[in-house]
């Protein structure tokens, strides 16, 4: 048998093959199909053409309204309607709504609906998010979602992979964000076009599930197919609590073939901001001079969890947003809406004068809830700073994490944590 | 199969949000998707572009979101064919998924011009440059793909049974 990578190994597995080997294309089943109220409509039309109209599998689809929901305006609410009318008539399981609803990429690992060694295809190019909980998951098109609907089966094109291998410790105000950050500005937005990025090593024990799935988040945007993490206690305690399914374990096999593999001290790694327009832009705040911001958006799949948000409060907590600077805070879900209510987190944020959002994707890909006009500035928690990401076209987004986001609110600009925390 | 056409060039990284900004995926009319193709890097293209054009970009055509609307919009706009030097890998399957004709091909991407006549047969993978009389071989698509695109896109491939579970 070859030796494989995590990713090849899991593939091999749904496809029902020994080994694999990359460039190989396959034909695997999969264990969950996602989509959203964007690329569902699509889907569903895609899918009506299909002969034999049932889905494969009522538990396997989860369909979430979370980009323009609450719906925006009519054409929004259509699309949504669209999806609603769609899952009840096949019965599918996973639909959540306005009131369920969280980001998706938050909302899966939460309600259990992912576990090791499954495969994940969804509609989103941030589906690579539960690589995070050793899981194969990647983006994929509407039509891939509508036939993977339909028969539980999609096409891949076997990756190879680079492997990260982390060591040591964060500092102080450093997170799971600056560390992707940092890896991307190294390897660039087409860094690992097609390929896994292999995430290993001692220092995965000092990651939380929360640093993890930031990182696998973002994986999409060095171009890769997928990120994964192998598993550990960390994981398997994480899957018991939210009562995902059995795990399955796939290592790497040790003489398996990387295409570069690269070594990375965490403690190594200062707070990182991604300039405008591509992520690969990454700055440390040595580089970084006065940038000042109007608006400050802490939330989405990549940094809108519970640990995100008690970090922003910590930095927020008694201090006041600095005038002009439109500071939105939005939980991911519902489920870290209520916990960031109970530990007063929501309160600091309104005392300090942020907008606090029921959970949306919203702003993060210029939607609804925090549009900028021509020539705005944001440092934002989100994952992609594109030309016109979220709002005009002339408009600028900074990728941070929380702690460098909520600095820079009470700071109105670009601000390192330090500079508002006496240590 | 041929396809001609005249040229429209942009260079690397062509996102998904710019191919099709986000605040108009509240639709999936496809004639109103193609009707804002491109609009935030060329506001001209929607004016300018012709049934048959043949776009041509850099390194990481259609990175960013799984959007299918993004080829959706390229395709109904009327281009009939991609040529850049690598594909995002979403938007490399979602364009063989609907059927939009993509190649990759490092030198053609490099010197073909804005406003250049191309001819491109799909069969042997040459590429013409009729204006500069350049030709570029390509390769041809791996088996399997090309019995997607033979059944005309990914749901016929599932209705002839092509893709079925095991
Ligand atoms: S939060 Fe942003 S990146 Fe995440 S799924 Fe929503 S729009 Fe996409």
């Amino acid at each position: 048998m070859k030796a494989m990578t995590m990713t090849q190994k899991i593939l091999a597995f749904h496809a029902k093959l020994p080994d694999v080997e990359a460039g190989q294309l396959i034909l695997a089943e999969v264990d969950m199909v996602l989509g959203n109220d964007i690329t569902s409509p699509v889907a569903i039309n895609e899918f009506a053409r299909i002969n034999g109209k049932g889905v494969f599998d009522k538990k396997k689809i989860s369909m979430v309204m979370d980009h323009f929901v609450p719906n925006k305006d009519i054409k929004a609410a259509e699309q949504s309607k669209k999806c609603r009318e769609f899952a009840c008539s096949m019965g599918i399981e996973n639909f959540y709504d306005c009131g369920q609803m969280g980001v998706e990429h938050a909302l899966l690992p939460e309600r259990g609906l992912v576990t090791a060694g499954d495969i994940v295809i969804g509609a989103d190019s941030h589906t690579c998010t539960y690589g995070a909980l050793g899981a194969f998951s990647t983006g994929v098109g509407s039509t891939d979602m509508a036939c993977g609907m339909a028969s539980g089966m999609a096409w891949f094109k076997v990756p190879s992979a680079i492997k990260f291998v982390l060591t040591g410790r964060m500092n102080k105000w450093v997170s799971g964000k600056d560390v992707i950050l940092h890896i991307i500005g190294m390897i660039g937005v087409s860094g690992a076009l097609y390929k896994s990025m292999e995430f290993t090593g001692e220092g995965l024990k000092n990651l939380t599930i929360d640093d993890r799935l930031c990182m696998a988040n973002m994986a999409i945007e060095a171009g890769a197919k997928n990120g994964i993490f192998e598993v550990d206690e960390i994981t398997l305690a994480f899957l018991k609590d939210v009562g995902a399914k059995t795990p399955v374990i796939y290592k790497a096999d040790d003489n398996a073939e990387y295409d570069e593999v690269y070594e990375i001290d965490l403690a190594e790694i200062t707070p990182t901001v991604s300039f405008p327009h591509l992520p690969e832009n990454a700055k440390t705040f040595d580089e970084i001079g006065e940038v000042k911001i109007d608006q400050v958006v802490i939330g989405s799949c990549t940094n809108g969890r519970l640990q995100d948000l008690i970090e922003a409060a910590e930095i927020m907590k008694g201090k006041k947003v600095a005038s002009g600077v439109r500071t939105i805070v939005i939980p991911a879900t519902q489920k870290i809406y209520l916990q960031a209510m109970e530990l007063g987190l929501l309160k600091i944020f309104v005392e300090a004068g942020a907008a606090v959002s029921t959970p949306t994707c919203g702003p993060c890909l210029g939607g609804h809830m925090g549009i900028l006009a021509k020539g705005e500035r944001a440092v934002a928690t989100t994952n992609r700073n594109f030309v016109g990401r979220m709002g005009h076209p002339e408009s600028e987004v900074y990728l941070s994490s929380p702690t460098v986001a909520a600095a820079s609110s009470i700071t109105g600009k670009i601000s390192h944590p330090d500079e508002v925390m006496s240590s | 199969m041929n396809v001609k056409g005249s040229v429209l060039k942009y260079g690397d990284n062509v996102d998904t949000d710019v191919i099709i900004p986000a605040r108009y995926l509240n639709t999936t009319d496809k004639k109103e998707l193609a009707s804002h193709c491109m609009e935030d890097i060329d506001e001209s293209f929607v004016t300018r572009v012709k049934t048959g054009d043949i776009m041509v970009a850099g390194n990481n055509f259609g990175c960013g979101s799984s959007r299918e609307h993004a080829p959706i919009a390229i395709k109904e706009s009327g281009i009939s064919l991609v040529i850049a030097k690598n594909f995002a890998r979403i938007f490399y399957r979602n364009a063989v998924n609907i059927g939009l004709p993509i190649i990759e091909c490092e030198q053609a991407a490099e010197e073909i011009n804005e406003g250049d006549t191309v001819r491109v047969n799909f069969e042997t993978g040459i590429i013409r440059n009729i204006t500069t009389m350049k030709e570029y071989k390509t390769l041809p698509f791996p088996p399997f793909i090309q019995q997607i695109i033979q059944a005309g896109g990914l749901v016929e491939a599932v209705n002839s049974g092509l893709i079925s579970k095991k």
